[in-house]
């Protein structure tokens, strides 16, 4: 089978029961995705297919040759990391990191989702949906973290999606921590 | 060259610290994860994701019965298809059961014997995961069925004291029946919590690999390497030091990766058999049904108090579950012991035996369930009396141990609850049942924290380079709680180079041994081996220097001392390194170590749905020096979403016919969601603790937890006047008693 991910061709010989996920992991070495529940159950296998996010644990690699498939791999690496990238880790939208990528994944989907103007259960104006944290909240509950950075996600996927200044940027709450811890 | 040793036993308080004196300014800066960039970009590796040359994949299998014997596999009828190599089992070996945290000895084995349903009984090796899973599902297996108890309700009148554990199964002080009889003002009330999953989002996982000295390499998902290598080599029959963990990177744990867990013994066994490395990693299905959950609890609750407040007996009398024979039960009271100030008080635990998945040790097990029974309970105490609740825990709070008559080591209650109060708006709390926001009754509540803090044996290295950078090096873990961070971080404080210098190598058993991630105890035992180590290094470089050492500064990668500044790199010749060794001492006896705090919630209950929404939340905490802000809030940040569901979601739920999980996934045991958690604010109260250890830092990780869900159900109770008792709090049990809406 032929696949093209992050821009590069692949190709691999694979069971026709192989999950793009397990493709990716078990046979490209492509292991930024992870398996939390292979039951689309976490979203830690997002990945975006053609521009799209899908729990990449949920759809067979032989059903996705003639698409576009993009990894945390093909997002950014630590040389080079995408502007959500860079805030989440300046946020600490993480802890242990398993659902990191998934997260990061999800939330370009989710961004877009917004600019295309499809609505979501909390949007009030099914016609135009307007960026909020209540929009990000709902929008991105489909993955699951379970040492619970929900908080600071909405924060870094918040500055990044509005630069406009808000309080909750990074380097205002990194001089609020400051002040309240040291010397 | 060999390094240098510095060991200390904390016989005594430490009133200085390095940490004070050092002037690079990292220590408890909230720097941002230095492992953070490779986490954000797939590149952090967790222990299914290694590279191993000549791989096999194992998938476990699980026993279809909750009590009896395997009779039988009959493996030959899926040997036979494509891709798979081998079924594996070992009826003496695999292990029954999880092994508990901090064990040296192999938890329970021999799985011809059934004692919960999923017990792993064998494993299907292949060449390919697809195969083996296959397989695995079609593994024709006989059994026969036999006893089991799979009813709480029905056998509770079986429950017998546990050997004690962390904190005494039966304790008692004065005269409880004589203080409620005599009380101006009493509550005697039980409270229910459920069972409870970690959940961590990182299935369990090894890759086994035999090395050609007939060693094991082992890459897993564990908190406690150290302990788990010696529960894995003793489980297979191996000397400990035939067994190399190597847990680098884990995706949560929470208690749950305390012990090794079924599939390492599994692929240990499998890899040797056909003689190629193995992959086990448990199915989200098999992590619910074959590690560990936390116990459910019954909890009555006695409080007797006088008119104008003070309690006088505090009794807290808890039924909790295990399978039979197993030591390990919930420490219900374990928070208890130490909150209140009472004369006379009551503790006890019993367990039930049933013949579910074993129960150990989830996040604060203790305090996560048992400050729900009794920070309800004093919610309920502070309405019968007419007093504020925060009024209430203010007038009983204590600088010396109720029980042991010690001091404690420090404590910030009852600036946690003022700072919490004002922080929050609790002046605005309002009459139960009477604050509305269209068809939403609004409500506040609050409860206090406690976590008991511990010191753990451990070691680190720390090295000096020519070029002035450094290495840390130790068995410690980072679950997702810093370890990295705040070490590189210690380590840059006392020795002056900056942090990004520092790199780090932890969660291998071939680096000095450490107790790992557990307990809260982390950062305070493992910063304090590399505090210690790195105080030697600083006398090293004085005398190097020609100076005394407190007339050393180190600072941006110089030492400056005598009008001189020379880089540090330079001092070290070919390079020097130090061990550091911490041990629990004295100290314990002679101080009471506690982290404190307070949680504020204020919730929405629908007044048509009886749906519950947290509106936001507060957690005031006091733990000692905080080693770095951000991550140390996060934890924070973390353990109060726990809180949101062990109120309002969490519950394992047990078929009664044969202990099966009914909702063994993801989908059907809800833990919180972005959309179930509102904005929560963190603060931290300025602490230092002498008596803890040299850097003055207590446990944080599950100090957020401790105190959290009460303060939830307290602020449902003010929202609609319904108390419920039994946990979680779901809309079913509010929808009855719904006050009328007009």
């Amino acid at each position: 089978m032929q696949f093209t991910i992050n821009g590069r061709a692949f190709e691999a010989d694979v069971d026709i029961r192989t999950s793009l996920l397990d493709l990716c992991r078990e046979h490209l070495d492509l292991t930024g995705a992870k398996k939390g529940c292979d039951h689309g159950q976490c979203g830690a296998c997002t990945m975006l297919i053609n521009g799209r996010r899908v729990n990449s644990c949920l759809t067979l690699a032989v059903m996705h040759q003639e698409d576009e498939i993009i990894t945390i791999e093909g997002v950014g690496d630590p040389q080079g990391l995408h502007p959500l990238q860079h805030a989440f880790v300046r946020h600490d939208a993480y802890q242990c990191g398993y659902c990191t990528p998934g997260q990061i994944c999800s939330a370009i989907g989710m961004l877009d989702e917004i600019k295309k103007g499809w609505p979501s259960h909390v949007s009030a104006d099914l016609s135009s949906p307007v960026f909020d944290d209540q929009e990000i909240s709902e929008r991105m509950s489909g993955n699951l973290c379970r040492c619970a950075a929900y908080t600071n996600v909405v924060d870094a996927i918040r500055e990044v999606a509005d630069s406009a200044a808000n309080d909750r940027t990074a380097d205002e709450k990194d001089k609020v921590m400051a002040d309240e811890v040291m010397a | 060259m060999d390094p240098f040793t510095n060991s200390l036993t904390m016989d005594k308080p430490c009133p200085q610290s390095l940490l004070d004196t050092g002037v690079q300014g990292s220590i408890s800066r909230p720097f941002d994860r230095v492992d953070g960039p490779k986490k954000v970009s797939g590149k952090a590796t967790y222990a299914a994701e290694y590279d191993v040359p000549d791989l096999a994949y194992g998938f476990l299998v699980g026993s279809r019965i909750g009590a009896g014997r395997v009779v039988s596999i009959d493996a030959d009828a899926v040997r036979s298809l494509p891709g798979v190599i081998d079924v594996v089992t070992d009826f003496d070996r695999f292990i029954r059961v999880a092994g508990q945290g901090g064990e040296t000895e192999a938890p329970t084995q021999g799985v011809k014997t059934i004692t919960s349903r999923g017990e792993i009984i064998a494993i299907v090796v292949a060449e390919t995961y697809e195969a083996a899973r296959d397989a695995a599902l079609q593994l024709p297996v006989n059994y026969e069925r036999e006893g089991g108890a799979f009813d709480f309700a029905a056998h509770r009148n079986e429950a017998n004291a546990p050997p004690d554990g962390v904190t005494p199964a039966h304790a008692s002080q004065g005269d409880i029946e004589k203080a409620m009889a005599e009380a101006d003002v009493s509550i005697d009330v039980t409270y229910v919590t459920p069972s409870q999953n970690s959940a961590a989002m990182e299935p369990h996982a090894s890759i086994a690999v035999w090395e050609q000295d007939g060693s094991l390499t082992l890459y897993g998902a564990y908190q406690m390497p150290t302990s788990d290598a010696s529960q894995l080599a003793d489980a297979l029959g191996l000397p400990s030091e035939k067994v190399r963990i190597i847990s680098r990177y884990i995706g949560g744990g929470f208690g749950s990766k305390l012990g090794i867990a079924p599939e390492s013994v599994a692929a240990a066994i499998a890899a040797k058999q056909i003689g190629r490395p193995v992959k086990a990693v448990m199915a989200r299905q098999q992590v619910f049904e074959a590690t560990v959950r936390r116990s459910n609890t019954e909890q009555r609750l006695r409080l007797a108090a006088t008119a104008d407040g003070t309690l006088t007996a505090i009794g807290h009398e808890s039924l909790v579950s295990n399978q039979p024979g197993e030591d390990f039960f919930e420490p219900v009271g374990i928070g208890t012991h130490m909150i209140y100030a009472a004369e006379n008080r009551l503790i006890t635990h019993e367990q039930v035996p049933l013949n579910f998945v074993l129960s150990g040790s989830m996040r604060a097990p203790g305090e996560a369930v048992g400050m729900v029974g009794l920070e309800c309970a004093m919610d309920e105490l502070a309405e019968q009396l007419g007093m504020d609740p925060i009024e209430l825990r203010r007038i009983n709070d204590t600088s010396i141990d109720p029980e042991k008559g010690v001091p404690f080591s420090s404590r910030c209650l009852t600036g946690a609850l003022d700072e919490g109060a004002r922080r929050f708006g609790w002046d605005r709390r309002q009459a139960p049942a009477s604050r509305r926001d269209g068809e939403w009754w609004i409500g506040m509540g609050m409860a206090s924290s406690v976590r008991g803090n511990m010191l753990m044996e451990s070691s680190a290295k720390v090295e000096i380079h020519p070029d002035g950078s450094a290495t840390v090096s130790s068995a410690m873990t980072d679950i997702g709680t810093g370890s990295y961070t705040i070490l590189a971080q210690i380590a840059s404080e006392i020795l002056g180079i900056p942090v990004w210098q520092i790199s780090l190598s932890l969660g291998d058993t071939n680096d000095p041994p450490a107790a790992g991630s557990g307990g809260s105890w982390g950062a305070g035992s493992s910063g304090s081996a590399v505090y210690l180590a790195c105080e030697t290094l600083r006398e090293k470089l004085a005398t190097a220097m020609g100076v005394e050492t407190s007339a050393l500064t180190l600072k941006d990668g110089q030492a400056i001392a005598a009008n001189r500044s020379q880089p540090i790199g330079e001092l070290v010749g070919e390079g020097i390194a130090a061990v550091g060794k911490i041990k629990p001492g004295k100290q314990e006896e002679e101080t009471t170590q506690a982290s404190f705090g307070a949680h504020f919630a204020e919730v929405a209950v629908n007044s048509v749905t009886g749906e519950v929404r947290v509106r936001r939340m507060l957690g005031v905490f006091a733990a000692g020096r905080v080693l770095n802000a951000k991550t140390a809030r996060s934890q924070c940040l973390g353990g109060m979403t726990f809180g949101i569901g062990t109120a309002l979601t969490e519950e394992l739920v047990h078929d009664r016919r044969d202990g099966k999980l009914v909702n063994r996934d993801l989908a059907e045991y809800h833990i919180p969601v972005n959309a179930d958690v509102p904005q929560l604010d963190v603060h931290f109260l300025r602490e230092r603790d002498i008596h803890a250890n040299p850097i003055h830092a207590k446990g944080i990780g599950e100090l957020g937890i401790s105190g959290a869900a009460p303060a939830i159900a307290n602020a449902i109770y003010n929202a609609c006047g319904i108390r419920v008792r039994d946990f979680p709090i779901t809309l079913d049990k509010l929808l009855a008693k719904l006050p009328d809406p007009n």
